[in-house]
């Protein structure tokens, strides 16, 4: 198990390196940088900023130099924000950006998880069929969609919530609301299958054989094996989220990390870029470890591949 | 009693039974004409419309739905109804484009791994493993980003982003296969690799493959609908679902419908391809089957 672990490790640290390598890479074939939209400056400040951000280093040492720094945790100075370094700002928005994931998460689990096995216990009943509906409404309607649709009816109508900011308790529902029903479709579809998969198991009908109450049947024994699919499934899900916060900080106008990957980009801010990008790679691949290995734990049968 | 002549019963294939499958499957019908109408639809309904999708009104600026103009214009005055039909074209083309390039690659992966087996193998799936690691969405944002918005290279890398799934599909499916009886026949008949592949191989792999294709379309323009959202993807004056979605949801306030017919028949056609998807998976997959 230990073996197991340290090889996925191990696996992962090339996995970093090609993402560092390659976003590296990106971000200097885009034209413009630090110097492009200001005004025309004189010779000699021009090549002092270049100085400074180490633009003037032939390519290869640029790269070294960036890869060292990498090395020990530096991701460099940002080429828009003045004066704040590529951590700092991360820092400043993780926060908010892990807020909006957790509640989205918890939401997406709690909804998804109880419509599936409503929908599995209830198969081919109408309760069934509205729970397997939704759960497709959500699969089908993208964040960029839904999001707005809730604004329009829920923040200009109803007039209930801000339609964008995140400075009040209250700010939360809507982007938390939009980020998780997509992945509460595809939760409830997961457990649904997997109950189904479950409950025409022998095991079952001993236990009803043996009088258990239904209650009991499904959560003390069903649940554990139709929720395996779920496990599998929170890798890309977490995924999912993180990259679909992207649009719904922009949407909402959230102060996250999401947000300032996608104006870093616009702004072609090269080292912020890389350094959100490579932040994300490295929470992706970080995560679906910990949720591989997870896996292999709660479920002997995987240990064999 | 003895001499009179029974009619045949004609054999019914596999396929025909999973063809059965299919139509008994309500959602599954209706998606696939939902899907049918949309495309129709989407190819010949911007000859037949009045208008073009690029001709501006600015004197209408952002009107709601009247009879010159059935779904309303946007903010420069375009038709809504032309901008939707066209945005389908290029919405399904580049779904369709896209999933052909990860169907190729994927294909191709999968069953050379899997025909080769060994080491072969082992090296060709270690690659998809990694690669499978990395967050595929920040590339494909860095790359349009960086190589400017070519029309092409989007839908080549969205297609680069989904043939990993693919590749996995095949080569599971092919080695299945590999084992099976009859490709022993076949090999102790003396037949030709290449024809083994091609006859025998490739048909068999064919469900798993088209399951997989249709839903990894409406992936395909999922993706699209979100670079479009982010500015990357496709550029105006040409209109996708994903743009005209963006442009809606801007002017959400001013005009909602702007916003709702769009977003409408996006889900829509999402929802039809899902629906296929699953009913062939049903259809095709007797153990997946409810009963």
């Amino acid at each position: 198990m230990l073996r197991f672990i340290g090889r996925r490790v191990l696996e992962t640290i090339p996995v970093l390196f090609l993402v560092a390598t390659i976003t590296f890479f990106m971000m200097k074939a885009v034209p413009g940088g630090p110097l492009d939209t200001e005004k025309n400056l004189p010779v000699e400040i021009k090549s002092q900023i270049e100085a400074f951000y180490g633009l003037d280093l032939p390519l290869w040492k640029q790269y070294t130099n960036y890869m060292a720094s990498l090395l020990q945790g530096d991701l460099g100075p940002s080429f828009k924000h003045a004066n704040r370094s590529v951590n700092e700002l991360i820092a400043a928005a993780l926060p908010v950006s892990l807020e909006l994931g957790s509640l989205a998460l918890v939401f997406a689990l709690v909804v998804g998880i109880t419509l599936g096995i409503f929908a599995a216990v209830r198969q081919n009943t109408w309760l069934d069929y509205l729970a397997s509906s939704s759960a497709m409404v959500g699969i089908c309607m993208p964040t960029f969609v839904m999001g707005p649709l809730l604004v329009l009816v829920f923040a200009l109508h109803l007039e209930q919530f801000n339609a964008s900011g995140w400075d009040f308790a209250r700010d939360r529902v809507l982007p938390a609301l939009t980020l998780g029903l997509v992945y509460a479709g595809y939760i409830a579809r997961l457990t649904r299958g997997g109950m189904l998969e479950v409950l025409s198991q022998d095991f079952i009908r001993t236990a009803r054989a043996k009088g258990a109450s239904e209650a009991r049947v499904i959560f003390r024994h069903a649940v554990r094996g139709g929720l395996l699919p779920v496990v599998s499934f929170l890798g890309p899900a977490v995924a999912g989220i993180l990259t679909g916060s992207f649009v719904i900080e922009t949407i909402f106008n959230i102060p996250g990390l999401g947000k300032h990957f996608v104006t870093s980009v616009f702004n072609r801010d090269a080292t912020l870029t890389i350094g959100t990008a490579l932040f994300y790679a490295t929470l992706i691949v970080v995560l679906n470890l910990v949720v591989d290995i997870v896996q292999m734990w709660i479920n002997p049968k995987q240990r064999a591949t | 009693m003895a001499g009179e002549a029974v009619a045949p019963e004609a054999g019914r294939s596999l396929w025909q039974d999973a063809w059965a499958r299919l139509r008994k499957n309500r959602m599954a019908v209706f998606g696939a004409i939902a899907l049918a109408i949309i495309a129709a639809a989407s190819l010949i309904g911007p000859l037949v419309i009045a208008h073009g999708y690029e001709e501006q009104n600015l004197l209408l600026g952002a009107a709601p739905p009247s009879a010159a103009h059935p779904l309303g214009t946007d903010k420069l005055g375009r038709d809504q109804l032309a901008r939707i039909l066209y945005g389908g074209r290029v919405s399904l083309l580049v779904g369709i484009a896209a999933t052909a390039v990860s169907l190729t690659i994927g294909l191709l992966w999968g069953s050379v791994a899997a025909y080769f087996g060994g080491k072969v193998d082992a090296v060709m799936m270690r690659t998809v493993d990694i690669l499978y690691a990395l967050p595929f969405t920040i590339f494909v944002i860095l790359l349009m980003t960086v190589f400017g918005r070519n029309f092409i290279l989007l839908f080549v890398a969205i297609g680069a982003v989904e043939w990993l799934t693919m590749a996995r599909i095949v080569r599971g499916q092919v080695l299945a296969l590999k084992k099976q009886e009859f490709i022993e026949a076949a090999i102790a008949l003396g037949l030709r690799k290449r024809r083994i592949i091609l006859r025998h191989l490739i048909p068999n792999v064919l469900g798993p493959v088209a399951v997989y294709t249709t839903l990894t379309i409406p992936a395909v323009m999922l993706l699209e609908a979100f670079l479009s959202f982010l500015g990357l993807g496709v550029q105006p004056p040409m209109s996708s679902w994903g743009l005209l979605i963006k442009e809606g949801a801007e002017m959400m306030e001013e005009a909602p419908w702007l916003l709702l017919y769009p977003a409408a028949l996006f889900t829509l056609t999402l929802f039809s391809l899902n629906f296929l998807g699953d009913g062939l998976r049903d259809a095709l997959d007797v153990r997946a089957s409810r009963d």
